[in-house]
């Protein structure tokens, strides 16, 4: 019988095995779990909403549905930790702010239903940057989430939570959201792998919007072929969707396992230009050509491609971005859900100020800048200007991927342009933090598919750094293909299981020994 | 090349139903006018014969067919309302008591 530590260090992969040999159940993997919450995350505030009982229970059906010799999924019995931007009946649901604490969706999202459907136990909600705004997990209402790595760190943004859950094994995968490298950030910082998969590509049915042109469901795993079999567990067409792709998803575990053993030659990959060099930190930029070279030596033909227009995404999507967030949450008027206050000092209030005193209190001071920022750009004078001119620079940044895709099959580039920054070092100065998105923007504006993988520590601060494989619209499989190769590389230059988490500090230690500083419940608002 | 005064940004505030303390007027608008000159810089790419992308997708209209299907319960519905009455949202006023 495996020891507690060794179920929640194996891969999804493994556990799935596992539980159809029959050498542990679900609800022992499901428990162990639950276990390493309950000691990890007064910590490390990665879950907001731990469901324990609805856990077990899905984990006991299982048990009980494999014992009678049914067919079941292949992931059935495998535990898994959500955003907290997905709806999930009966579970409280914030998106990580204020303005919806003790919100309860009477719906599922889509996704949820079909992790349900899959037969996978959900442990709980993961914290977030709220309503998905912020690069660093530091603008939940409730509090922030730390990195496993280094508790004095973020763990990236919007998605923390759940890239930090996976890298300290408190779950084997995690569902995020990728606006403008919200999967993929966070998991390049804590040494795991996240998806953006082709917009379109997964259901955002019951996923709280930010910006609906931008948004993408994603998974969080340790492995891309575990990242690959949550993908075609939610992926594939939802009518309930008007921008769902209305094909089935790809074979894209097949295409892991292709990709493990594949010879490269032939395969040509493209670095971006604008997104190395320059502006990036010795450690990343020195792990991105470790990565190039061995690619290199498998066979691939390595060019350069240079994306001119790439100068100007950040600045477009931080129009863009603000735009259609200021449009959706528009919702949150106090009038039928979310936080109601009145004004101070003001008898019989008018519905519109008590809307303007509940936004005010609901929100925290990013939502209230990008929302400003979106009417801004939206208002009379103004469109033209910034909204209509920022959509002409998405179609500039969608023809230069388009002429890169010609000479290249995926390109790569870092992740992120540094490793981990400490927490609180850039909150006051949100340009800062903006510009951690450089290179994981441009794939949302033209809505391509797009990973992160861990490509190994930078050597000045020994934290993890991630490597960034973009594919065209629809070709996920072909990410994927090439992640599972250079993944494959780089586990056997380092040795031993082959996962950048085996030079992680062990969390649990570091948790007892009380270093790290600032309990997480003082911060919390 | 920006401009955005602390007037304008109470204004646009105001637009956006969100009704900011003194002190997050004064942090929010020099934050603001940073921005809002930061991306001003798209104005730079002439960009008159490019037509402008809204979307990654192109999008068609889903309909779905007419007819009666489960939905939620008055109950479900008014569970996470602010408060209710009478199987209906309680708001404030609406209109001027004029």
């Amino acid at each position: 019988m495996p020891t507690v530590t060794d179920l929640t260090h194996l891969t999804a992969a493994q556990m799935a095995d596992g539980l159809a040999a029959g050498e542990f159940t679900s609800v022992e993997l499901t428990q162990a779990h639950l276990d390493r919450i309950a000691a990890l995350n007064p910590v490390l505030n990665a879950f907001l909403q731990v469901d324990t009982d609805g856990a077990l229970a899905t984990a006991a059906d299982v048990d009980s549905r494999r014992a009678a010799g049914e067919d079941l999924p292949r992931l059935a019995g495998v535990p898994i930790a959500v955003k907290d931007i997905a709806c999930t009946q009966g579970i409280p649901t914030t998106a990580g702010s204020k303005t919806l604490e003790g919100w309860i969706p009477p719906y599922d999202a889509t996704i949820v239903t079909r992790l349900k459907d899959a037969g996978m136990p959900i442990l709980g909600k993961t914290n977030m940057d709220e309503f998905a705004m912020g690069s660093s997990t530091e603008h939940s209402a409730f509090g922030p989430t730390r990195n496993p790595w280094d508790l004095d760190r973020i763990p990236g943004g919007s998605g923390g939570g759940s890239s930090a859950a996976v890298a300290a094994f408190l779950a084997p995968l995690a569902i995020g959201s990728d606006t403008g490298g919200s999967i993929r950030q966070p998991g390049a910082v804590t040494g795991t792998v996240g998806a953006k998969p082709t917009y379109g590509g997964v259901s955002r049915y019951g996923v709280i919007a930010l910006a609906s042109s931008l948004d993408q469901i994603g998974p969080c795993a340790r492995t891309i072929t575990d990242a690959a079999l949550l993908h075609e567990v939610i992926g594939g067409h939802d009518p309930m969707d008007s921008t769902s792709i209305d094909a089935p998803v790809p074979h894209l575990v097949a295409a892991v396992e292709s990709g493990k053993s594949r010879d490269l030659t032939g395969t040509r990959i493209g670095i971006v230009r604008e997104l190395t060099g320059e502006g990036y930190q010795a450690g990343v930029q020195a792990r991105f050509d470790e990565s190039v070279e061995l690619l290199r030596q498998a066979g691939a033909e390595i060019v350069e491609v240079s994306c001119p227009h790439f100068q100007y995404a950040m600045a477009a999507y931080y129009l863009i971005l603000p735009s259609e967030a200021s449009s959706n949450l528009a919702r949150y008027d106090a009038m039928r859900y979310g936080l109601r206050v009145g004004p101070d000092g003001v008898d019989a209030p008018s519905a519109e100020q008590v809307m303007a005193a509940s936004r005010d209190a609901g929100f925290g001071d990013e939502v209230k800048r990008r929302i400003i920022l979106g009417t801004y750009a939206l208002s009379s004078g103004y469109y033209d200007a910034y909204y209509g001119q920022a959509q002409k620079v998405r179609t500039l940044i969608a023809r230069d991927f388009e002429a890169a895709f010609e000479q290249a099959d995926v390109l790569i580039s870092p992740t992120a342009p540094t490793t981990a920054f400490k927490i609180g070092d850039k909150m006051e100065d949100p340009m800062a933090m903006y510009l951690n998105d450089i290179a994981t923007i441009p794939a949302n504006l033209a809505g391509i598919p797009g990973l992160s993988l861990p490509s190994g520590v930078a050597d000045e601060d020994g934290l993890p750094v991630g490597i960034q494989i973009l594919a065209p619209a629809t070709q996920d499989q072909r990410m994927y293909a090439v992640g599972a190769a250079l993944e494959a590389l780089l586990a056997k230059q380092w040795g031993g299981s082959g996962s950048v988490l085996d030079r992680a500090p062990d969390v649990a230690a570091t948790a007892s020994n009380g270093s790290v500083t600032g309990a997480v419940s003082e911060e919390a608002k | 090349m920006s401009e955005l005064s602390r007037d304008d940004v109470a204004h646009v505030a105001m637009l956006a139903r969100i009704q900011l303390t003194d002190e997050e007027l004064d942090r929010l608008a020099g934050q603001l006018d940073q921005i809002v000159g930061w991306v001003g810089q798209i104005n730079e790419v002439a960009a008159d014969d490019v037509p402008p992308m809204s979307h990654p997708l192109p999008l068609t209209n889903v309909t779905r067919a007419d007819e009666v299907r489960p939905s939620l319960t008055a109950e479900q519905a008014l569970a996470n309302a602010p408060a209710s009455e009478l199987d209906r949202f309680s708001v404030p006023r609406i209109l001027d008591e004029e």
